[in-house]
């Protein structure tokens, strides 16, 4: 029985986070409204909804909002627990996605924010180097949590792959942007394959963005933002 | 409970806030395991090979394999044995224990942390937040607890456990700072969950005291860091 209440996303097209609960959803094909929000002009909803940390993504279902990413995933796969699962059954399994889940957000993107902050080609280095040590532990990851298939999550998409393939997006524009390597065919095979497998699959391609759209938006406004936070420490 | 005697090691260490989260937990769950105790400064083979990506304990080792942190080794403790409940049955509650767990992590504890780095106008700000952070918590408190004792409600809950761990903290940083943080005429809810938490069973055999850690600092840390030079 499809549980009661209405489901809106409040999100915007460029952020990783927002993708994940939207990415959950339609793998258990729940109708949900997408209200885009403005981050210079927050919605009264959105403030309502999240006053702690008034950001996005927020699931809002029937009238309960339910915050912070990898909150809302979980909590969709409780709920629409009918549907194909998004957690592993096994608790070792799942112990493992959400540690590596952890993982990402932990050193990953910070990682790759310290590379397109770099203004000298040693720091840059530095953090490349560092960015590649972390995807090579992640491609040791994939082969043992994917047993031979094609995601994280085995053969379906599941944690993990949502909490990584959410920046995709944003690891190709800061190759681009900042014109470095970061994705080597020779040194992590397993993710180069997942990297297409994930970008094309039905839950995802409609709700990632396109890179020319998002490197027009990194480059204007979120790169810049990231330089100056950076030298302001 | 067959279950609940399989061999169960934790690796950790008397003051650390995160191993406490996993002590609790084994302890609600009457799971018996051996503490295996890190030594300041050098870290254990096992440690490293346990862990290898962080290097940082807890890691609780269940049959041989190894899970590493903190709130997901409570997660999958409160999934792999028998006993009382961890994570409240609904789906929404989970969610709003864990929103609080990842604030705990994200927010709370950092500012906690890094007061010992600061001087002067920095220390009174992070004890602005440290206070704003428990007065949000004593607001959760009063909205998942329904009138009981605890996050959890009758029991010891998630939240319960995460935020278990950084009680003796607090009562360090009240000490050092002389300041009252946990305020029971500004946060009485919080400030009676903390009398409740002590007294529980999974718990009052484990705390350690604010002058134990005080002592635990002073002779293993030193004095705080002087201010950076700018």
């Amino acid at each position: 029985m499809a549980p009661q209440g209405e489901v809106k996303v409040l999100g915007a097209w460029p952020s990783p986070f927002v993708m994940r609960p939207r990415i959950a959803l339609n793998l258990k094909s729940v109708e949900y409204e997408f209200v885009e929000e403005n981050p210079g002009n927050k919605s009264e909803l959105l403030l309502k909804s999240n006053p702690v940390y008034k950001k996005i993504p927020v699931l809002i279902h029937g009238d309960k909002p339910v915050c912070e990413s990898l909150v809302i995933v979980q909590y969709i796969d409780e709920v629409w627990k009918d549907s194909t699962s998004i957690l592993p059954s096994d608790p070792y399994d799942r112990a493992m996605a959400r540690f590596w889940a952890a993982y990402v957000d932990d050193k990953m993107f910070p990682t790759m924010r310290e590379i397109v902050a770099a203004n000298e080609d040693e720091a840059k280095a530095a953090a490349v180097a560092l960015f590649k040590e972390g995807l090579s532990l992640l491609e040791e990851a994939l082969v043992k949590m994917s047993k031979g298939k094609k995601f994280f999550g085995g053969d379906e998409i599941g944690y993990m792959d949502i909490a990584f393939g959410c920046y995709i997006s944003w690891f190709k524009v800061t190759e681009i942007v900042s014109n470095v390597k970061l994705f080597d065919e020779s040194a992590t095979p397993h993710l180069v394959a997942w990297i297409h497998s994930f970008s094309s699959h039905p839950a995802v391609k409609d709700v990632m963005p396109e890179t020319d759209k998002l490197m027009e938006f990194a480059k204007n406004v979120v790169f810049p933002r990231i330089r100056a936070a950076a030298a302001a420490k | 409970m067959g279950k609940n005697h399989e061999e169960v090691q934790l690796i950790g260490t008397w003051v650390s806030p995160f191993v406490f989260r996993a002590r609790v937990a084994l302890n609600l769950k009457s799971v018996s395991y051996e503490f295996l105790e890190e030594k300041v400064g050098a870290k254990s083979d096992l440690l490293l090979k346990s862990n290898p990506v962080h290097k940082k304990i807890p890691v609780l080792i269940h049959h041989g394999k190894p899970i590493c942190e903190s709130l997901v080794i409570v997660q999958y403790i409160d999934e792999v044995f028998d006993g009382v409940k961890i994570l409240p049955e609904d789906p929404y509650d989970r969610a709003i224990h864990r929103f609080w767990a990842a604030f705990l992590d994200d927010k709370f504890f950092p500012a906690l942390k890094t007061i010992r780095m600061v001087q002067g106008e920095e220390v009174q700000k992070k004890l602005v937040e440290i206070k704003e952070g428990l007065a949000l918590l004593d607001e959760a408190l009063v909205k998942l607890s329904k009138g009981k004792p605890f996050f959890g409600g009758d029991q010891l809950g998630y939240l319960d456990i995460a935020l278990s761990g950084f009680v003796a903290w607090i009562q360090v940083r009240e000490k050092t700072y002389d300041v009252k943080l946990i305020d029971e005429s500004i946060i009485p809810n919080l400030a009676a969950w903390v009398d409740s938490l002590r007294a529980h069973p999974a718990v009052k055999d484990i705390i350690p005291t604010a002058d134990g850690l005080i002592e635990w600092v002073r002779v293993n840390l030193g004095p705080p860091p002087a201010p950076a030079a700018n």
